[in-house]
């Protein structure tokens, strides 16, 4: 396979031709902060978190979807990008009701480690405060909409792991949310498997297990890289 | 004409509030009301959320009482659950709740109290608060210091932060005690029983210096209503309710939290944010009832503890209940000599060290009633939720709320003997605020409630008529 190389940050990086900017910059130790991809499934673009600068390209490229090119002068942490990346973070904490205090995933979540790591210290806009449901129909977990930021995790690791795709989106804009099977209660889905897997998956406390209380949600994602891992280089089979 | 002289803030309390006082033609005082001033809006706005997560929610109303909340939640959570938590859950509960009456009795007799007896009521404003205590007796602020800091450690080692763990959950508890957390514990133990000694004898000296306002504060024949144990026993988590009378006659015993609507109603003045709770078989305001510190040691028969039961013996007046509420601090001390034996004795429990600690089951219960003491007083969380957990209905009677009726029967008998005419004494103002101060009243917690409340002021002439009203 061909190797690229290119610029990231000024440093000079060389990477397979299928690799994305993002792979590329974490090969090269250069952090880029992301929120909807994780290891194991396909990378959607949704947060918008991963935007870089590539000199010559006039608009931000998502750096989790875009693929490496000969030649390329990213740059990963300019003043807009880091404006911008604080925006989207506030914009996130805005759009629904995340309330730190009392969540499960106090203390263990992507989204308030992000806040940190962006130096978001207040939100600029008005809160929307949406009313929104939490189901807890099944007999296992819950999801609270309130704490969603619409990373489609959940809909990836189930479909594409767990293979039962009982997740998805449904509305458009602000509507956006995440429905199990066609719309019904999650205690209702017969597609769900009960795996929990989307309950790993989720970088914030909206999707929980039952009965966990403040903090109290810890959540490990090595494992759907693991069994992704275990499942396409079958290193104990044979 | 009638005037109306105002104290606001009231200091040294935990919330906001102000005090009215009303003068007639002659510049008597013919009435005193007390006003909560702050709004919260608990009940309604947990409504939808899992139950599971109210004691972590509920932990946030109040700073210096979240684990009363915590407990009651937790036991509201137990019901819902149908489950019996095993012995370690509940005795480490236990524990935790005699680590939060140690922490916040110290704090109203230490930090907010005591530099109204130490320093004088006519002392001057600007030092009569815990720096000048700090100023005046270093040794003693100091004690008390630490000894609100052994309460917040006994919560802090089981629940992992001085304030708001959400520790205590529906089915049990989330972690056990480590053996080095006991060990401090009990080497910490010794000096907390020697400040809490010295207190007591301090307050019973001033006693004799204060007997004015000991005789004026509060006192008044009422209900009192509280958790005993078995056999009466002082009871802080478990038990039935009771209530006496003044004369200590039982008038209702062996209660469930579960039936407090049968026995507590609920009344509402356009002129505070706090609701009025009564005896419902005697109605409102004959109903009136004190919980907390001097409630619990009238209705028990005994303390439990042989170092408690003797300072209770020596409390108690022959003729009946202590009535008067400025020796709601004095019970405060004498509870927290039995919350130090209490720990004690539940440090050495074999139990105690369990790790047996979370009952796993589903929603068994659509209803269920919590109850447990908080420093303040008898404190009830009912909630209602739908077969997935939800919460449908969310009702929280707060200790505070409950001296509600007591504190402004209090605030006028005070200002009565000592407000004369519209000139009135700093030092006089502060007996009034002092009287509150009795009760170590908590507005953050008891202003939880969502409830259509006007605001209104009205000015009253001697006649009674309503000269001017402003309302919004």
């Amino acid at each position: 396979m061909a190797v690229k190389t290119l610029t990231i940050d000024d440093k000079p990086v060389s990477a397979r031709e299928d690799q994305t900017i993002l792979e590329a910059a974490r090969e090269a130790g250069i952090g880029i902060p992301t929120l909807c991809q994780l290891s194991g499934v396909a990378n959607l673009g949704a947060c918008r978190l991963c935007l870089v600068e590539v000199a010559g390209v006039p608009k931000l490229l998502p750096a989790c979807v875009t693929l490496v090119q000969e030649g390329m002068q990213v740059f990963t942490n300019t003043e807009r990008l880091r404006e911008y990346r604080k925006m989207i973070v506030e914009l996130l904490f805005a759009e629904r009701n995340h309330v730190c205090a009392v969540c499960v995933a106090n203390g263990h979540c992507e989204l308030q480690n992000l806040a940190i790591a962006v130096g978001m210290d207040h939100v600029r806009y008005s809160y929307r405060f949406p009313k929104l449901e939490v189901d807890t129909t099944h007999e296992k977990f819950g999801i609270d909409h309130n704490r969603c930021v619409l990373c489609a995790r959940c809909v990836r690791v189930c479909d594409e792991i767990e293979g039962a795709h009982t997740w998805d989106i449904a509305g458009r804009g602000a509507k956006s949310h995440i429905i199990s099977d066609m719309n019904v209660p999650w205690g209702s889905a017969t597609s769900c498997t009960s795996c929990g897997k989307c309950v790993q998956a989720c970088p914030t406390g909206a999707i929980f297990k039952l009965g966990a209380t403040v903090a109290e949600q810890i959540k490990d994602r090595t494992r759907l890289d693991f069994i992704v891992t275990a499942r396409e280089k079958k290193q104990w089979v044979g | 004409m009638s005037q109306r002289i105002v104290i606001d803030p009231v200091t040294r309390i935990e919330g906001h509030a102000k005090i009215s006082i009303f003068l007639d033609d002659e510049g008597q005082v013919s009435d005193a009301r007390f006003h909560v001033t702050e709004y919260r809006g608990f009940e309604k706005f947990c409504e939808g959320r899992p139950f599971w997560e109210m004691p972590g929610i509920t932990a946030r109303i109040c700073g210096i009482c979240p684990i009363s909340h915590v407990l009651a939640s937790a036991k509201a959570g137990d019901g819902i659950l149908a489950v019996q938590i095993s012995p370690t859950a509940n005795k480490l509960r236990r524990l935790m709740n005699l680590g939060q009456i140690t922490q916040s009795h110290a704090l109203s007799f230490f930090h907010l109290s005591s530099p109204d007896f130490l320093l004088g009521f006519d002392s001057d404003p600007a030092t009569r608060n815990v720096f000048g205590l700090i100023k005046a007796d270093p040794e003693l602020a100091r004690r008390g210091i630490r000894l609100r800091q052994f309460g917040q450690d006994v919560i802090s080692y089981l629940g992992g932060s001085k304030i708001h763990p959400a520790w205590a959950t529906p089915g049990g508890v989330r972690t056990p005690l480590t053996e080095e957390a006991r060990a401090d514990i009990k080497a910490r133990l010794p000096e907390a029983f020697e400040t809490t000694r010295i207190a007591l004898d301090l307050f019973k000296k001033l006693l004799d210096k204060y007997g004015r306002e000991a005789h004026i504060f509060g006192n008044f024949p009422s209900l009192f209503m509280g958790l005993v144990g078995p056999n009466g026993v002082w009871e802080h988590h478990d038990g039935t309710l009771r209530f006496v009378d003044s004369s200590r006659n039982i008038i209702a015993d062996n209660l469930q939290a579960r039936d407090y609507q049968s026995f507590i109603g609920e009344a509402v003045e356009p002129w505070s944010y706090l609701k009025f709770p009564y005896y419902k078989p005697m109605g409102y305001p004959d109903g009136c009832y004190r919980v907390g510190p001097l409630a619990r040691l009238n209705v028990c028969d005994h303390m439990g503890t042989p170092q408690a039961d003797k300072e209770l013996s020596e409390f108690r007046s022959a003729s009946g209940a202590v009535n008067s509420s400025f020796m709601y601090h004095q019970a405060r001390l004498i509870e927290i000599l039995c919350a130090l034996e209490t720990i004690e004795i539940l440090l050495d429990d074999p139990d105690i060290m369990g790790d047996r600690l979370r009952a796993d089951a589903g929603v068994n219960q659509l209803e269920s009633v919590g109850v447990s003491e908080a420093p303040r007083g008898t404190l009830f969380h009912h909630y209602k939720v739908d077969r997935d957990g939800r919460l449908e209905f969310v009702n929280l009677i707060i200790s505070t709320g409950q001296n509600n009726v007591a504190m402004n029967r209090t605030v006028a008998q005070i200002a009565r003997h000592y407000v004369r005419g519209p000139k009135v004494e700093e030092g006089m103002l502060n007996r009034v605020e002092a009287g509150i101060r009795c009760f170590d009243p908590c507005l953050s917690c008891s202003t939880h409630a969502l409830g259509q409340m006007p605001l209104e002021v009205d000015i009253v002439s001697a006649d009674g008529e309503v000269i001017r009203r402003i309302a919004r």
